[in-house]
């Protein structure tokens, strides 16, 4: 499960096609063999592995039904159940630490006038660039036993549950942050008026104000963060030492040990996380959503220079940890010899000569990520409007709608141990698939599903079905007015979409690393191989190849949205 | 039809549905080469030269390296038997290849020029079912900075690496995952006896830090400072020390375990032609050749010379070796060694 980086919405299936019932035409027909298509994609690419996967947990090596045998060989080795353990301590603290400070990031950014908030937000989102390994490889460099300032730890060890909960909270803050800014922003100010009136303290004040319109924000922002820690892998792969915790006991098993049925059990413990959370959150955001009634004023912070500035001084001090973990790994990718040579050079870039696939592997991750984007989007979003907008076959758009839902709460690293299990079987038509780079394409759109698929669904909501009303009386074929009217109006939040698959393509780990073939090395995975190999200046070069790619084409497309909003969506302004 | 039936052509429809997305975006590779897929344990920045010089001399075949360490390669070809992906396995262990071989996996073949080959360094078998390329050596990495800083002595045996002096200093690799690691602990059994062998790993333990993934990885970490004392192999650190590092490549005065780097054909390959071509090219001239730039000790006599930065008396320290004892006992070792010592491996085992 990867955070949701776009806006957050409401996924409620919409109430808005609200239009006289007709006699389904021609025209209905195709929008529902659009929503028969959709849905078997969708039983394929991720219902049918996943079963495949749970099923694997109930057999032996010969593929025989043993029931609960390899859950009780789980359960009776004592080094698997400690990873349990060790999974929810990390997720725990991580947790705890991450809400806090993004927290008061978040307030600095919605409820204070501190000077900056424009590029305070910016650095925040620094974290969704780089893959997981990186904060991990640059924590290594910082407190190693040759890091730079290593006495901070006062002789405690970076290799264990310390160095995974540093890389754990670089990694998941912007998800925590993206959240609770959304829930701090909507505020009413009568609240806060009424609570000065009745002469409360400030403490007071954010204790029964503040506090309790943010809580739906911080349970939602907790399980986020509990899931993306308890499913990653990157991170305790490199620091983790001898602390091993579930996401690494998945691959240990499957890859060191070829054991897949121990696998399959594993990923069967580490879905009842993400799913317990993927729940809850829902529940919770159903009832965010009357938090706001029409005739709320939206609160507007005044100047208070103490608050200002301590808040300041706060989210200074984050965000200098955020940029110095980013900069310790492009220092590091520079240095001749750490710790011994610190002279520049450029020749940990030169991929070919080291484990991992060389630049071959940059260059696939590059076709990975731009196909995974431009395909993903046609299908995300093409399947998002047949869900919102045709007539009629309510039970097909329910299903479509709960199979899109679905991947949010399937991690990384489950999907990808389900497709080996699913495709790899020579008796399967799509065996040809796999160790192609279409596989990838498939498993990182498949991964990475939800939050494209509620983004679009958000943009559908907002236009009207008057224009399908009216279209359907002037006997304009659906998709005419999709190609007309929908798409140009909903072009932002598809540029949108195609640059959070992209990113999330070229970082991702988990999802692939049991997939690709000598062909289809990623440069995240190259990554992780060379670390393997103690190469870990060019791990460090090839994370921030990543890091600039993915920050070249967010600038890029920030500049394409600019231009493009400018020259599609006049009509918007009045 | 019966709710199953139905479920079947949904489950065809789909599939197909998909195999057709599919189709569109793989993209086949359309020349007529060869390809070779070739496992490897071979460390990754010689792998270019070797590919290079191969595909020069035979234009219609192309090598895809699959390139893990020892341990994961053995365990990759022995868990896909029953359906092989590999056409040859190069450069591994013959320790792992005498177990293929025993495994009847391996395709017996003697490549053109087979008789110029050291004849203990290959399968006695007529005709062999696999073929020494060279030799590596065990050896320790000591990182003379941080032994000063730290005031470390230079170990000169392997029972003074058991000395608490180096608590928390040491790294080694896994032998489950590195076939480095493996020539370490046979080396023990065999030139201790087990049972001080096993006496002797678990005092070491006290003192390792980690245990890695790859052979490698210990002698870069203590290049880098991060460990003073890395448990590797001769070539790893020669090329450490060429690389910067200010660490000592030394031999432990027991005796070093090595193995060989070895190839065989792959029973049941779809390419047996080439991978034939590449057995040929393995024992030629050109090829030890290229071994000799890295390595002591090559299969082809009078190829070797000296290389600088291996250590003195490298080659008298290599023990007795009996890879059919080794071979034999590789699996009972390791299981031993992971009951043992395996809570405190880095992640991947």
């Amino acid at each position: 499960m990867t955070g949701r980086t776009l806006d957050r919405v409401s996924p409620a299936p919409s109430p808005a096609v609200a239009i006289v019932r007709q006699r389904a035409g021609r025209d209905d027909w195709v929008v529902r063999a659009g929503l028969v298509v959709l849905a078997l994609y969708l039983a394929v690419s991720i219902v049918l592995p996943l079963w495949t996967l749970l099923s694997k947990s109930f057999q032996d090596r010969a593929g025989d039904f043993v029931g609960l045998a390899n859950y009780a060989a789980y359960a009776s080795n004592p080094a698997l159940v400690r990873s349990v353990l060790n999974s929810l301590t990390v997720a725990g603290l991580t947790t705890a630490i991450t809400l806090a400070l993004a927290f008061v990031y978040a307030y600095g950014l919605t409820r204070s006038r501190m000077p900056g908030r424009g590029l305070f937000r910016a650095v925040a989102m620094i974290p969704l660039l780089a893959p997981s390994l990186l904060p991990a490889i640059s924590l290594i460099y910082l407190f190693g036993n040759q890091g730079l300032v290593r006495d901070w730890l006062m002789g405690w060890s970076i290799y264990g549950p310390i160095g995974i909960v540093m890389g754990e909270v670089f990694y998941t803050f912007p998800h925590a942050l993206l959240i609770l800014t959304t829930a701090l922003a909507v505020a009413d100010q009568r609240l806060y008026e009424a609570a000065d009136c009745l002469g409360a303290t400030r403490f007071r004040r954010f204790m029964t104000v503040t506090l309790p319109g943010a809580r739906y924000g911080l349970v939602s922002a907790g399980f986020v963060v509990f899931t993306l820690v308890i499913t990653d892998f990157g991170v305790p792969k490199v620091i983790g030492g001898s602390f091993d915790v579930l996401a690494t006991d998945v691959y240990k098993q499957v890859v060191g040990q070829q054991n897949f049925q121990m696998g399959a059990v594993v990923s069967a413990v580490l879905l009842v996380p993400a799913i317990l959370a993927f729940a809850v959150d829902r529940m919770v955001q159903r009832r965010q959503v009357a938090q706001l009634s029409g005739r709320a004023v939206s609160f507007q912070p005044r100047a208070e220079p103490f608050r200002d500035w301590s808040l300041f001084a706060a989210c200074a001090l984050v965000a200098f940890g955020l940029l110095a973990i980013l900069g310790m790994a492009a220092f590091a990718s520079l240095v001749t010899f750490w710790p011994y040579n610190l002279e520049p050079t450029l020749r940990h870039y030169s991929f070919d000569l080291m484990d991992g696939g060389g630049w071959a592997s940059y260059w696939n991750s590059l076709k990975m990520a731009g196909l995974t984007a431009v395909v993903g989007t046609a299908v995300i979003f093409t399947g998002a409007w047949a869900i919102e907008k045709g007539r009629g076959a309510g039970p097909l758009r329910a299903a479509c709608h709960l199979l899109a839902m679905l991947p949010m709460a399937v991690p990384g690293l489950v999907l990808g141990l389900a497709y080996i299990f699913f495709f790899n079987p020579a008796g399967n038509p799509l065996n040809f698939l796999y160790g192609t780079l279409a596989i990838l394409v498939m498993n990182s759109i498949a991964h990475f599903y939800t939050v494209g698929h509620l983004t679009a669904v958000t943009a559908l909501k907002q236009i009207d079905p008057e224009f399908e009303s009216v279209s359907a009386s002037l006997k304009v074929p659906s998709y005419t007015t999709f190609r007309r009217v929908t798409v140009p109006v909903c072009l932002p939040a598809i540029l949108g979409i195609s640059i959070y698959l992209f990113v999330n393509a070229m970082t991702t780990v988990s999802g692939v690393v049991f997939l690709y073939s000598p062909d289809t090395t990623l440069a995240s995975i190259a990554v992780l191989n060379m670390d393997d190999a103690g190469d870990i200046a060019p791990a460090a070069a090839m994370a921030m190849m990543i890091v600039y790619t993915s920050a070249a084409v967010k600038l890029f497309h920030a500049l394409a949205t600019g231009r493009l909003l400018r020259l599609t969506q006049r009509w918007r302004a009045r | 039809m019966g709710h199953l039936q139905a479920m079947n052509s949904l489950f065809r429809a789909a599939t197909a549905g998909a195999a057709f997305l599919g189709a569109a975006l793989a993209a086949a590779p359309a020349d007529a080469k060869t390809q070779l897929t070739v496992y490897t344990a071979v460390e990754a920045d010689e792998l270019a030269a070797f590919k290079q010089a191969f595909e020069a001399k035979n234009p219609d075949i192309e090598i895809r390296w699959v390139r893990d360490s020892t341990g994961i390669i053995t365990a990759k070809l022995l868990a896909e038997k029953a359906n092989p992906q590999a056409d040859i396995v190069w450069g591994l262990a013959a320790t792992s290849l005498k177990l293929l071989a025993d495994d009847g996996m391996l395709m017996a073949y003697a490549p053109k020029g087979l008789d110029q080959i050291a004849k203990d360094l290959r399968d006695p078998a007529e005709p062999p079912a696999w073929v020494g390329q060279r030799v590596w050596i065990s050896a320790v990495c000591f990182n003379t900075v941080e032994a000063k800083k730290r005031n470390l002595p230079a170990p000169k045996s392997w029972a003074d690496l058991a000395d608490p002096v180096y608590k928390g200093q040491i790294a080694m690799p896994n032998p489950n995952s590195s076939g480095t690691g493996f020539l370490s602990v046979s080396a023990w059994v065999q030139t201790m006896g087990e049972e001080k062998a096993w006496d002797y790993m678990t005092r070491l333990h006290d003192n390792v830090a980690t245990y890695t993934h790859s052979g490698s990885k210990p002698c870069r970490q203590a290049g880098a400072g991060e460990y003073a004392v890395g448990i590797s192999f001769d070539y790893r650190g020669a090329k450490v020390k060429a690389d910067g590092a200010p660490v000592d490549v030394l031999v432990m005065s027991e005796g070093s375990g090595w193995d060989l780097e070895s190839f065989g054909i792959v029973k049941g390959t779809d390419a047996p032609d080439a991978a034939k071509a590449l057995a040929d090219w393995s024992v030629s001239r050109e090829a030890n050749e290229m071994y000799a730039k890295a390595y002591s000790v090559v299969a082809l006599p009078g190829v070797a010379k000296p290389i600088p930065g291996y250590p003195d008396g490298l080659i008298q320290s290599m023990i007795k070796n009996d890879f059919s004892w080794v071979a034999a006992n590789r699996e009972r070792l390791l299981a031993e060694w992971q009951k043992r010592f395996d809570g405190k491996t880095e992640p991947k085992s």
